[in-house]
């Protein structure tokens, strides 16, 4: 790979993917600094280190019950999430049927609709049978939403495993469910821990349908959009901080889990 | 392959398919029967009246509303799209592969983050006082207006777009064949040409259906132009969650929402058919 290089233009494309970068991860970073600042509105030069949003955060109960109502969402959603897509990714990996292109769409394509046109189907929809305005309906509406990724993650997985092993299993004796117990879910453990995490990470993270559905239970990102139509409040920042460590946590988390199968990746 | 499933088959296939039809595509069908619904006394009823269709598609605002919409999704797509191709070119073309893997975990990091809160951050940035303009104003240049106008809303745009655009174009530059490359640049073509002519066009379907996707996410999203942009005056977007939060009207917004959703499928097929005409050459 000789090709025609000129130092200077390889330069300036990698200055370009560091002002890329940079763009993209100045606003997270601000918000970590400006989380830590005294200054209610931040600019140049940064007023002095402050703890103050941290203690407005803690002390405020209206964000610890939405915290509660993220963490109750997101356990459920993760589940609920997990259980079916690993249902759709198996149905994918294992048959073929007629109809299965819709199966697929179906399954694969609520992340493409607009989170507004879904908030509002949503609403319209839960308030009809009544179950719009409380928690049921975020997870109703979460489950929907992040059980597309469970499923490409689990059928990332399957997609690693020996068609040869499930047949060898029926062919020792084992019946369908005895497979399923013993040689699928095995192989398929980190990826469901990591769809789990993964999903309960989109699911925290989640504002815009949680915010159309969830009426006054709101979780932690519905508050966050409170704040954000409120008056200027750097206790976002605070709340914003603690979200992305968290979900840097969950991420890690499932990396690890992804990378310990017994079968060593090359 | 047996013809009649059998109940472990059901088992595994069944609760996927009974969630998403229920929870996804039975909201999104009740939409369109909630369009013909009216509003009496500040409640609904069901109905069969083209009323709401009629006084949305007749206001102007509703049209200004949603060219304006159309274009700047579009004018986000184009410009984020090639603010990105030079990244994912030196990433996928001059990077060494164990730094090509790091790129792309780098980039994975923003989806999980909020974007409320980068939004937030991005409005200290922006503001008239803000870090960019102070960060200018020691170099003797502004203040500049970059909030509450369409430069804030590409900007939020941007945030929200880039790391995915770019994502999408590494992953399909990544399988644009090294040896057409080597062969171009046997031929002694040129640099740039060899982008235009060889690169671009085999990567052509990735980097269409990226863009897409910043269309897809510029056209729906309602925070950045109505807390980077001013909201005034307002999108689609916002004005779907402006009559849906201040009352009844549901079946206008539903109107709204509906219109949105032929756009992008019109724009979403045109897109694909563009990306791969001409794909078996």
């Amino acid at each position: 790979m000789t090709g025609n290089r000129n130092p200077l233009i390889d330069g300036l494309l990698k200055l370009h993917i560091a002002l890329c970068l940079i763009f993209i991860f100045a606003p997270i970073a601000g918000s970590f600094v400006f989380s830590l600042n005294s200054d209610r509105f931040p600019s140049l030069p940064l007023g002095s280190f402050s703890t103050e949003w941290y203690r407005l955060i803690w002390e405020d109960p209206l964000v610890w019950a939405g915290f509660f109502n993220t963490l109750l969402v997101g356990a459920c959603v993760a589940a609920i999430a997990t259980l079916l897509g690993f249902g759709g990714a198996y149905t994918d990996f294992r048959y073929k049927f007629f109809g299965k292109t819709a199966y697929l769409a179906l399954a694969l394509l609520p992340p493409t609709i607009p989170v507004v046109i879904m908030g509002l189907a949503m609403l319209a929809f839960l308030s009809r049978v009544s179950l719009s305005g409380n928690v049921v309906s975020v997870i109703i509406a979460h489950g929907v939403m992040c059980s597309p990724f469970a499923m490409a993650i689990i059928r990332l997985r399957l997609s690693q495993m020996d068609p040869d092993l499930e047949a060898a299993a029926w062919n020792l004796g084992g019946n369908e469910w005895v497979t399923m117990r013993h040689v699928i879910i095995p192989f398929t453990k980190p990826a469901i821990y990591a769809a789990l995490f993964i999903t309960m990470a989109v699911s925290f993270d989640e504002f815009a349908v949680a915010w159309f559905v969830s009426g006054l239970n709101e979780t932690l990102p519905v508050k966050v959009l409170g704040f954000l139509q409120g008056q200027v409040s750097p206790r976002i920042n605070a709340i914003g901080s603690l979200a992305f460590v968290s979900s840097i946590s969950f991420i890690v988390i499932a990396q690890l889990l992804m990378r310990n199968p017994d079968t060593k990746t090359p | 392959m047996n013809t009649r499933p059998s109940l472990f088959s059901l088992t595994f296939s069944l609760p996927l398919l009974i969630w998403q039809l229920a929870f996804f595509l039975f909201p999104l069908a009740f939409l369109v029967a909630l369009s013909f619904w009216t509003v009496r006394n500040f409640q609904m009823q069901p109905d069969f009246d083209t009323v709401n269709w009629i006084k949305i598609y007749s206001r102007g605002v509703f049209w200004d509303a949603y060219f304006r919409t159309l274009l700047m999704a579009s004018a986000s797509a184009v410009l984020i799209s090639l603010l990105a191709f030079p990244a994912s070119y030196a990433i996928s073309f001059k990077l060494r592969d164990s730094v090509k893997r790091w790129m792309i975990f780098i980039l994975i990091i923003p989806f999980f983050t909020s974007y409320l809160v980068r939004v937030y951050s991005l409005q200290v940035f922006l503001s008239d006082a803000g870090i960019l303009n102070a960060f200018l104003g020691y170099l003797g240049l502004g203040p500049y207006p970059m909030l509450n106008n369409t430069f804030g809303t590409l900007a939020g745009y941007a945030t929200l777009c880039l790391p995915l655009v770019i994502l999408l174009q590494v992953f399909s530059l990544n399988f644009v064949n090294r040896d057409l490359v080597e062969a171009a640049h046997n031929m002694r073509c040129g640099r740039l040409q060899t982008v235009l002519e060889v690169i671009i066009p085999s990567a052509k379907a990735g980097l269409v259906i990226a863009a897409l996707f910043a269309f897809i996410l510029s056209f729906g999203d309602f925070v950045s132009p109505l807390y980077l942009g001013g909201g005034n005056p307002p999108t689609l977007s916002i004005m779907i969650t402006d009559i849906t939060k201040s009352g009844q009207q549901w079946p206008r917004a539903a109107v709204v929402a509906l219109t949105m959703i032929a756009t992008l499928l019109t724009v979403a097929f045109a897109a694909i058919k563009f990306a791969y005409r001409e794909a078996g050459k």
